[in-house]
């Protein structure tokens, strides 16, 4: 099962991160009293495939899995210090590669005036825009778990963060590295050929113990938002080969990449922009994704809000054929609108259509939810998802349009 | 040529007189309505910093209940509007939920809001003064520190609320974005604290009452309500707030209201 194969893999870094912090935890436990606190949330999630698959090894129409993921959390000396555990765990019906956990965050955080030292396992998020994170590269993806990307994998590190007047500075050394998880030949959302999880190789020789180093500058100057980035490291994109055993083999290479984020706040409107330049030894390229959203506050004489959103991806390496990386956005628009009902409930509404113009492909996604009760929260989505290209990635996706209800649970 | 220099500097040193004799210009009750506001802002300052809990509850029309959860931290900033730290408890699927706020008189807010699941700090418009804080009756702006700035005034007169004599002050938003068009306060005329306002709507018909007990003094200066109570009009919900814990000159500084305070914020 995949969780035994990580925590094996990541066995020796884990342990000096936690040696290095029991050292750090015991000095800094002698004074004060700890404060803890236990929460958490279970769901239940069905998904509905309205097609076919297109392999007969895939799951034909109906999907169901069930999550969990607690959090516990101590604090002591007024907060300066703390500690936060968060495991993870799914399983589901048919993919076994989706049945997996993961220990999202086991890290010591210690708080001064202008220092933070953070330490252990993360989730460190960089970036503005709504529709395609680019600058965002501390953490690996958890490909199984939803269509959107924007689950990760816990990233092992020691962050150094430094407070000065002319911006937040962070430098984190990131030993371990995790790969992407795919989905498995049961599963739905896949190309055609599956990702073999046992055939990877790396180009550094240091494989997954791999020693990453990244550093970021962040600050706000008025209406302004400001990011810059440069990452050195083992590259979160695999290079996906076809075999003769028809699957895919995974290459991770070494990367360089400098990035940039920016954010207007003007009135009504969020101006956003990120752009990335990242190098590898197999090629060099440029990527950028800029849009805006903009908000009408109480529209129709009641509370909803309504924001509308609209980014354009944009690719230096123009249209690549399937199986190369990165080709998936380089010319898309994306227009969405999310509306904040502002109730009792939270309800929210949120539609977003994307749109490939180099070519004719195109996704549509609904996503709606609202709570039930004080602790239960219910979600809807709809995936829809076109191509007439079979060049395009959405074109292998054409069976998969999917229909999600979820249910989870709060404690 | 130098007629034209001399029109101009004429119509400039006009227009000053205008500006002028407008900004100055102020009735014997919009006068005294200014310094009732200005003399309630003076006795509350000097509080440096403080931390609270707050309880809200939400009420509906045929009864139905929600509990809100709220930790506040804010940081008095001289010359400038206050810096304030929100952290969500309850409901619990927002739970870790962190908002920063740096508030101005005059320009925009500065805010953020940290997204748990995502680990994401996000910036956010502060143009929603008027939208409902959390789906209760409270607007963001009922919520936002008092600034003397953000409004103009006329004294309407003294009346009685609970037993207690009252200056009656009505207060006009110089903010275009803000849900009203005017507010009508009652001040007690001893310690000056705030003991109901009324809410106009856009269309200037009341909207809201908001009405303050349990005041309780700290420090022997810095006056808080323990309750508040929003009673809506036109709607039919009501709002509770319930404030406990209340400290002041904990010592929290700048560092306290970062975005790296906002990531960690419990």
């Amino acid at each position: 099962m995949r969780f035994s194969l990580h925590t094996g893999k990541l066995k020796r870094s884990v342990t000096a991160i936690a040696v290095c912090t029991g050292i750090l935890l015991s000095h800094s436990l002698q004074a004060g009293e700890v404060e803890f606190e236990a929460s958490g949330n279970i769901a239940l999630e069905q998904r509905y495939f309205f097609d076919d698959a297109l392999s007969s090894q895939q799951l034909s129409h109906s999907q169901t899995s069930f999550s969990v993921e607690p959090e516990l959390y101590w604090q002591w000396n007024d907060g300066s210090d703390s500690l936060l555990l968060t495991p993870f765990y799914r399983v589901d019906s048919h993919d076994s590669q989706r049945t997996h956990g993961d220990i999202r965050e086991l890290a010591y955080i210690h708080a001064s005036d202008d220092w933070e030292l953070r330490l252990g396992i993360r989730k460190e998020f960089w970036g503005g825009t709504e529709f395609q994170h680019l600058v965002d590269v501390i953490n690996q993806t958890d490909g199984v778990e939803d269509f959107d990307g924007e689950d990760k994998l816990g990233q092992q590190m020691v962050n150094l963060s430094l407070v000065n007047d002319w911006g937040i500075v962070d430098v984190f050394l990131l030993p371990g590295f995790r790969e992407r998880t795919y989905a498995g030949s049961e599963g739905r959302l896949r190309g055609p050929l599956v990702v073999d999880e046992d055939d990877v190789s790396y180009e550094s020789s240091a494989g997954q113990q791999h020693l990453d180093v990244a550093l970021r500058w962040s600050h706000s100057i008025g209406d302004f938002d400001l990011g810059a980035s440069w990452f050195h490291g083992t590259n979160r994109e695999a290079y996906l080969t076809p075999t003769a055993q028809n699957t895919l083999q995974q290459y991770y290479s070494q990367m360089d990449q400098l990035g940039v984020d920016v954010q207007a706040t003007l009135g009504d409107w969020l101006w956003k922009f990120e752009s990335i330049y990242r190098s590898t030894s197999l090629e060099d390229f440029m990527a950028s994704q800029a849009g805006f959203e903009y908000s009408f506050v109480g529209v129709f004489e009641s509370n909803i809000d309504l924001g509308l959103l609209m980014e354009h991806s944009w690719d230096s390496r123009g249209e690549v054929g399937l199986g190369a990386q990165g080709s998936l956005m380089q010319n898309d628009l994306f227009v969405g609108a999310r509306l904040a009902f502002n109730d009792m409930q939270s309800s929210e509404l949120l539609m977003g259509f994307g749109s490939d113009l180099d070519h004719n492909a195109f996704s549509f996604i609904i996503e709606a939810n609202r709570r039930f009760g004080d602790n239960f929260i219910a979600s809807l989505d709809v995936r829809l998802l076109q191509s007439n290209d079979e060049n395009d990635l959405l074109y292998t996706l054409s069976n998969d349009d999917h229909a999600q209800l979820s249910l989870a649970w709060y404690f | 040529m130098f007629t034209k220099k001399i029109l101009i500097s004429a119509i400039s040193a006009l227009s000053l007189i205008f500006v002028s004799n407008v900004s100055f210009a102020l009735s014997v009750e919009e006068q005294k309505g200014l310094d009732i506001s200005m003399e309630a802002k003076k006795r509350d300052l000097g509080w440096q910093d403080s931390t609270a809990d707050m309880l809200m509850l939400l009420r509906n029309k045929q009864g139905q209940e929600s509990l809100r959860e709220i930790k506040m931290k804010s940081l008095e900033v001289h010359d400038d509007g206050d810096k304030s730290l929100t952290i969500f408890n309850k409901p619990l699927d927002v739970k870790g939920t962190a908002f920063l706020s740096f508030s101005h008189p005059i320009e925009s807010d500065e805010q953020w809001l940290l997204l748990p699941a995502l680990k994401r700090v996000k910036r956010i418009s502060s143009r929603n003064k008027s939208g409902p804080f959390m789906g209760s009756e409270f607007a963001f702006e009922d919520l936002s520190s008092f600034e003397v700035e953000k409004y103009s005034y006329k004294y309407l007169g003294v009346e009685e609320v609970n037993g207690l004599t009252n200056f009656k002050v009505e207060q006009y938003p110089v903010d275009e974005n803000s849900g009203y068009t005017r507010r009508i306060v009652w001040l007690d005329t001893l310690e000056y604290r705030i003991n109901k306002i009324d809410f106009y709507d856009r269309k200037d018909s009341l909207l809201k009452t908001l009405t303050f007990s349990s005041y309780k003094q700290y420090l022997a200066k810095h006056w808080r309500a323990d309750s508040q109570e929003m009673i809506n009009h036109q709607n039919g919900k009501s709002t509770e707030l319930k404030w406990s814990n209340y400290d002041f000159k904990t010592g929290l500084t700048d560092s306290d209201f970062n975005r790296n305070s906002l990531k960690r914020a419990r």
